[in-house]
């Protein structure tokens, strides 16, 4: 076989080539040429090595807002998965009721981040806001612009109300595509309800639940606006999650060098994290 | 253990019914006797599946009564039926391995565990599956998946009714003929009463001493092989049943007698008087006719050869005849005559068998 070498067929890739460039490969390089130099304007650049990626990695302010993301996204983990798939179990399987749950289950999902976040607040302002105005009704002394416990559970509140959603559409998904067959035959076969859960409605979600999580683990690591607009990263540092902190760092302090450290790190741990999780997931897939 | 009793059954998934084509299932009777192997055999859309998820319990009847031995059980679920069943295509629990799987079902009941190892190890060497029990289900190939389906539906020894919705429609051809008559065996072995769906008539034939035939949700006969295959008692019997079916001819009465366009044919059910039907029709099976010097004029049109067996179809007055010969014998040229064995040949009168 002879096969004819014609090198044009690379042009058909330029288009390709210019828009990743443009949309990612640029920008990531800008940075990546930030984080190892220093600047004081004027397009004037020092080589600095490695020194803000040392600097970052040994700062207790980057460990205080990495762990704060940590515990952030664990808890809306821990909170919307389990809870994202109760409520698909129990949205109705046929008639009217269907569409009607699943465009409300849609709506939180269709709202843009900032508004979400300016929601939030008005409706979690302690004197005039609906939540707010409630839980101290109630006898809560609650005010999550002062008080730290607050801000993180308007935040989780937040987060759960916006994406739970989600969750429960994959879920839905996938128990849906289950076919009638199990259900019977487990029905006859005696089977519990938790046994049905675990041995059939689970296994059949494993893929849809895969997804899901991986969303919604780095959607949360990389959360900004709507914590943004709610709390502004307060009271205090209290909930200056990630990617709150690197803005800070960039655009408030213009340190421009550890913020871009920062960034490739932030960056790093989100694709080392969602590596490993997919690979973990699909080596199970591969050995059953 | 027991027997089975279906009283004017009828369903319908929708929620008022108008016609006849609104029910899924019409006025069903069964006896069926304890310890027996029957077989439900219709065309895809005849109702034999919701009929026998109504029998399982999955399904409630819109109208009538289920009895076993003779206590009514309507209401009841499936799992105080104490049924198998056993579906289309494979069921198993991804999760566990093939022991877990055959366990399933006794674990469930709360059976001692020791007695669970005795029976599934039972019905593992039974369905060949014993080197593979360890094994995670979920890695096994549809065939070896479908045993386990059934592994589970045999596993329990008290269950009133064991339920086969067409179990080998996923199987290869050699396994298939395998299965059939290893659940034939079981049957044989093991003394309980079986159904078994298909639309298969080999399938059926093979497996069941009584078969019921259906049709558009209605039994239109019940019966054994031979008795469905020598007199059926509807045209959709005919011609379901049979390679090919029965020849199903538009004839006339005169005075009594059938006629062909004039040719007068001798059927074992003629002394019917003038007709109160609006369709009259002639059956005969092709094994039962052959050529003469007299008969039935028609034209030969086509002869196929099957090897041991020569079909040959020709055009009648009354429409296409279908006959078979032995593969050695002659076939005539152009025209010819036929000749209908009287024993074999009915007229039916709309789609039934009109009785002496």
């Amino acid at each position: 076989m002879n096969k004819t070498v014609n090198q044009k067929a690379w042009f058909f890739v330029i288009p390709v080539f210019v828009l990743v460039a443009f949309n990612a490969i640029i920008p990531l390089m800008t940075v990546v040429n930030y984080a190892f130099q220093e600047t004081f304007g004027n397009n004037q650049f020092m080589w600095e090595g490695t020194r803000w990626f040392k600097q970052i990695l040994v700062s207790e302010r980057f460990h205080a807002a990495l762990g704060r993301q940590v515990l952030f996204t664990l808890i809306i983990l821990i909170i919307q998965i389990p809870l994202g798939i109760f409520i698909a179990l129990n949205m109705p399987k046929e008639g009217i009721g269907v569409p009607i749950c699943l465009v409300l289950m849609s709506m939180p999902l269709l709202i843009p981040w900032n508004v979400v976040g300016a929601m939030w607040n008005i409706f979690a302002l302690p004197d005039i806001g609906f939540l707010g105005h409630s839980l101290n009704a109630m006898g809560f002394d609650y005010n999550f612009t002062q008080q730290s416990g607050d801000a993180w559970f308007t935040t989780i509140l937040m987060d759960v109300w916006h994406w739970t959603s989600l969750v429960v559409l994959l879920s839905y998904a996938g128990l849906r595509s289950i076919q009638p067959a199990y259900y019977q035959a487990a029905e006859i076969d005696g089977a519990t309800r938790w046994a049905v859960f675990r041995h059939i409605e689970l296994p059949k979600m494993k893929k849809v639940l895969t997804i899901a999580i991986l969303l919604r683990f780095m959607d949360s690591f990389m959360i900004y606006t709507e914590p943004f607009v709610l709390t502004g990263g307060g009271p205090g540092n209290a909930t200056a999650f990630l990617s709150i902190d690197l803005v800070k760092m960039a655009l408030g302090q213009f340190d421009l060098g550890p913020a871009a450290a920062m960034s490739l790190i932030y960056f790093f741990i989100v694709l080392t994290v969602c590596w490993v999780f997919y690979n973990l997931m699909m080596r199970n897939e591969s050995k059953s | 253990m027991s027997k089975i009793t279906l009283q004017d059954l009828s369903h319908s998934y929708l929620q008022s019914q108008n016609k006849d084509e609104d029910w899924a299932i019409r006025n069903v009777n069964i006896d069926w006797q304890d310890g027996g192997a029957y077989a439900l055999l219709g065309p895809s859309g005849c109702g034999k599946t919701t009929l026998l998820n109504i029998i399982s319990g999955l399904i409630n009847p819109t109208k009538g009564k289920i009895l076993f031995n003779d206590e009514d059980i309507t209401k009841k679920n499936p799992v105080e039926r104490n049924i198998a069943q056993i579906f289309q295509f494979p069921v198993i629990y991804d999760t566990m391995t093939v022991f877990e799987n055959l366990a399933f079902p006794l674990r469930n009941r709360q059976i001692p565990e020791d007695e669970i190892n005795n029976k599934v190890n039972e019905i593992a060497e039974m369905l060949e599956l014993t080197s593979t029990l360890n094994n995670r289900a979920s890695g096994l190939t549809a065939d070896g998946k479908q045993k386990i389906s059934l592994g589970r539906g045999l596993a329990r020894s008290d269950v009133n009714v064991i339920m086969f919705d067409e179990p080998l429609t996923v199987i290869d051809p050699h396994l298939k003929w395998i299965l059939r008559s290893k659940l034939k065996e079981l049957h044989q072995k093991i003394k309980r009463t079986m159904i078994y769906v298909t639309h298969d008539q080999t399938e059926a034939l093979t497996f069941a001493d009584q078969v019921v035939v259906m049709h558009d949700g209605q039994i239109v006969q019940t019966g054994t092989p031979v008795e469905l295959f020598e007199k059926p008692k509807h045209t959709f019997v005919g011609h379901f049943i049979g390679s090919p079916g029965m020849n199903i001819l538009s004839c006339q009465i005169n005075n009594g007698s059938v006629t062909i366009n004039g040719t007068k044919i001798e059927t074992s059910n003629s002394k019917i008087g003038t007709s109160n039907f609006s369709k009259i029709e002639l059956g005969i099976r092709p094994e039962f006719i052959s050529f003469d010097k007299k008969g039935l004029p028609v034209k030969i049109l086509n002869v196929s050869n099957t090897g041991k067996n020569k079909i040959i179809e020709t055009e009648s007055d009354g429409g296409k005849i279908k006959l078979i010969i032995k593969a050695g014998e002659k076939v005539p040229e152009g025209s010819a005559f036929l000749t209908f064995k009287k024993d074999y040949t009915y007229v039916y009168g709309d789609d039934w068998i009109v009785e002496k």
